[in-house]
């Protein structure tokens, strides 16, 4: 018993400590000094956020040429797919489009009412600056859900700014470095959004899953939400400005009756997105 | 001249093949987007550098495979250091099954495989939750690891093959 004892004692000194000819770093000494990174990092240590700033601004640009062939080939079998699809798809397309022209002369008037109706119920009007950014790297891992822009500080981008994509609410920024900064998609399963549920303007909390679809937390079970409703951010807490949309709403009958919101943007084929900062007005 | 000094590059990066492989897939993020498997996912690095370690550990320096870790943390997201930290830590385990293996086989590689990444990620994760406050999909750490588990065995039948090409031995 106590030679096995020993033999196990040998073995992981001899794994830890023995030192290979090959090997210039002590396997020991490099654990310890990353807990130590680690721990710095938690508290926020100035040599350690230089360090992850100068890291940053190297690994991301080289993830982008490395991530080049992948996503040429990606591109590629999207290009061929809707090749395939492309009559289904201008048949569609035209018959959407007509329906919106309708639309459109309903909301022009809508937009104006409104204007007019917030001057006087709220005596401000919201303004917007705009930086378009591009997307250096879209890694989908198996827990996070975030992307890389190529703007950051350098371009005015601040902590909290939206992310949209053709005007549809994709995330916020999480991190800004110099030239570059993450955006946590609404897809994260750490993001959570306070949103309205039109109509009915139901207030909820909209959540990521880690997937491709969102869902809806602490709604009523008393409030009847119809399926295909219409979700918008509701401004709650000053975070987004009202009125973004994020997604619609498809309950399916079978399951757990969970609230899945399925976002009007698709996270994995974003290539440019808006980024916007709102203030508000005073008349 | 140039000839050899050509052939001498090749053979340095085909020598290499494993290092080049870890650096692509920190930096690259192996995630089969276009493939649609919404629940296929598996840690790539975490079968090289175990399997490297334990076979033919002077062709993964332990420096290298720090930096690989530090490189995975800024591009998915983590904390800097814990990618570091769970890479250094497989190193550990392969280097305990090095010195306590009189006859290698697969079997038991993989076995250890599985206990050692079951440690590794619960460390890991336990690390990202109770003091970094992450919120994680515990499914999807599963489905993660099973997979990891799943392809080593299919990986290491292709890393076996290469170090008989390249290095023209089996090393087990």
């Amino acid at each position: 018993m106590e030679t096995s004892r020993d033999d196990l004692v040998i073995a992981i000194r001899s794994a830890l400590l023995k030192k290979n000819n090959k090997q210039r770093f002590s396997l020991i000494g490099l654990i310890f000094f990353s807990i130590l990174i680690l721990a710095l990092g938690k508290f926020n240590f100035k040599a350690i956020d230089y360090l992850k700033f100068s890291l940053k601004e190297i690994i991301y640009r080289a993830a982008f040429i490395v991530s080049v062939p992948e996503n040429f080939i990606f591109k590629t079998y999207s290009n061929v797919e809707s090749h395939f699809n492309i009559y289904k798809k201008y048949k569609d397309t035209k018959a959407e489009l007509k329906k919106l022209k309708a639309q459109k002369s309903i909301d022009s008037f809508v937009v104006a009412e409104n204007k007019k109706l917030k001057k006087i119920v709220n005596n401000y009007f919201i303004d917007s600056n705009v930086v378009i950014a591009k997307v250096l790297i879209d890694k989908k891992s198996p827990f996070l859900r975030s992307v890389i822009i190529n703007k950051g500080s350098k371009n005015y981008i601040k902590l909290g700014m939206i992310v949209l994509d053709n005007n549809h609410l994709v995330g916020k920024i999480v991190e800004v470095n110099y030239m570059t900064s993450r955006v946590l998609l609404l897809s994260d399963l750490n993001s959570k959004i306070p949103v309205t549920i039109e109509p009915g303007s139901i207030q909820s909390i909209l959540s990521g899953t880690g997937k491709n679809y969102g869902v809806l937390q602490y709604l009523k079970e008393n409030y009847n939400v119809e399926n295909n409703s219409i979700i918008y951010t509701s401004g709650a807490g000053g975070l987004f400005k009202p009125g973004i949309p994020v997604g619609v709403l498809n309950t399916p009958e079978i399951e757990d009756k969970k609230s899945i919101v399925n976002f009007f943007s698709d996270f994995s084929q974003l290539e440019f997105v808006e980024i916007k900062s709102f203030n508000k007005k005073e008349y | 001249m140039g000839r050899f000094r050509e052939k001498n590059f090749f053979r340095a990066i085909i020598n290499n093949i494993p290092v080049i492989l870890l650096l692509i897939s920190v930096l690259n993020e192996f995630n089969f987007n276009y493939l649609e498997l919404s629940y296929f996912s598996f840690d790539f690095p975490f079968i090289l550098i175990f399997y490297w370690s334990l076979k033919k550990n002077e062709i993964l320096g332990y420096g290298l495979i720090f930096i690989a870790g530090m490189i995975n943390d800024v591009v998915v997201g983590l904390p800097i250091g814990i990618s570091s930290l769970s890479y250094l830590f497989i190193c550990v385990f392969a280097a305990y099954l090095r010195n306590i293996t009189l006859r290698p086989s697969l079997i038991k590689d993989w076995v250890f495989f599985l206990f050692t990444i079951f440690f590794i990620k619960s460390l890991m994760h336990l690390l990202l939750v109770l003091f970094f406050s992450f919120e994680l999909d515990y499914n999807m750490l599963m489905i993660n690891l099973f997979f990891t588990f799943l392809m080593y065995y299919f990986l290491s039948h292709l890393f076996k093959l290469y170090s008989r090409i390249v290095f023209g031995n089996l090393y087990d």
